[in-house]
């Protein structure tokens, strides 16, 4: 693989740049399928890195790692719609910041 | 050439990403994070990995952003969120200064590492990346050879999912057979 210029540093950076915007979405919005989304954006900086850093120290194993990234994701998001849908039933419009009425 | 993708597929990420996060409507930002990951897939035809880059589009863009829409449209929440208002004082200075923490880390870490990378490629073997095998015959052969024990682990977590998806969507049976009261869609 020749990319002349193009270092495993230049993809960290853009991963860093993503991971952030997807934190910072997490923090400021409050609609929870948003958040989820953010969620996704993080983890997909993470699968950057991880394919980028594989592809630096010639090794598969950055590949198997998102692999399972994807699959931990998939999982993640199919618990977290059923929690959304399941709370939607009982108080429909329900946002992040309700999750003070579990308290007893 | 390589460069040229990179820049388009970083432009593609990050404004997909900004839309994810700015957008009013929950439909807009799934369609941005469509983008976002498509950018994602052009990054890993980029580094070779070419079996994820389909994955990517198949699994991420197809299933899950389907996911996504399907219960934004079942609990018809598509509707426009007022996002000038600030709903906790302080809330987004606070997401700001964090965010800002957070680069200052991940810069600082990318900055010193990325000179201690190119000392040690030294991995080989059937997981080394420059051989005659393709990625998806590499991928398999470490998967089910040296992880195949997660692999087991993985297929017992969708089963959990799965079941545990029903257990919290089923609504519980009425034992006098009454249709109950209220329902919404499920």
């Amino acid at each position: 693989m020749d990319l002349s210029g193009l270092t495993t540093g230049w993809y960290l950076a853009l991963a860093a740049a993503l991971f952030i915007i997807g934190a910072v979405g997490l923090l400021v919005r409050r609609n929870p399928l948003v958040m989820f989304m953010c969620v996704e954006l993080m983890l997909n900086a993470v699968n950057v890195t991880f394919v980028a850093l594989g592809a630096g120290l010639n090794d598969v194993g950055g590949q198997v790692a998102v692999f399972f990234v994807l699959v931990v994701a998939a999982t993640e998001v199919v618990i977290g719609l059923a929690l959304v849908v399941a709370i939607n039933r009982r108080r429909s419009g329900a946002t992040a910041d309700d999750v003070s009425m579990l308290k007893g | 050439m390589a460069e040229a993708v990179f820049a388009v597929a970083a432009v593609l990420m990050l404004a997909g990403a900004i839309g994810v996060v700015a957008s009013r409507n929950p439909v807009h930002a799934a369609l941005f994070l469509v983008q976002t990951l498509v950018g994602v897939a052009l990054l890993f035809i980029l580094n070779d990995a070419h079996f994820l880059a389909a994955v990517q589009v198949v699994v991420y863009a197809g299933a899950i952003v389907i996911l996504f829409l399907f219960v934004i449209m079942l609990l018809g929440v598509d509707k426009a969120e007022e996002l000038r208002v600030e709903p906790i004082f302080g809330q987004r200075p606070l997401a700001a200064v964090i965010g800002a923490a957070l680069a200052a880390v991940l810069g600082t870490v990318i900055l010193t590492t990325a000179d201690v990378l190119s000392g040690i490629r030294q991995s080989g073997g059937e997981r080394a990346l420059d051989g005659e095998a393709t990625d998806i015959e590499r991928m398999g052969r470490v998967l089910f050879g040296e992880f195949a024990f997660a692999v087991e682990i993985t297929a017992a977590l969708l089963t959990i999912a799965v079941v545990g998806a029903v257990v919290l969507t089923r609504r519980a049976a009425r034992s006098d057979g009454a249709a109950p009261a209220g329902s919404g869609g499920g």
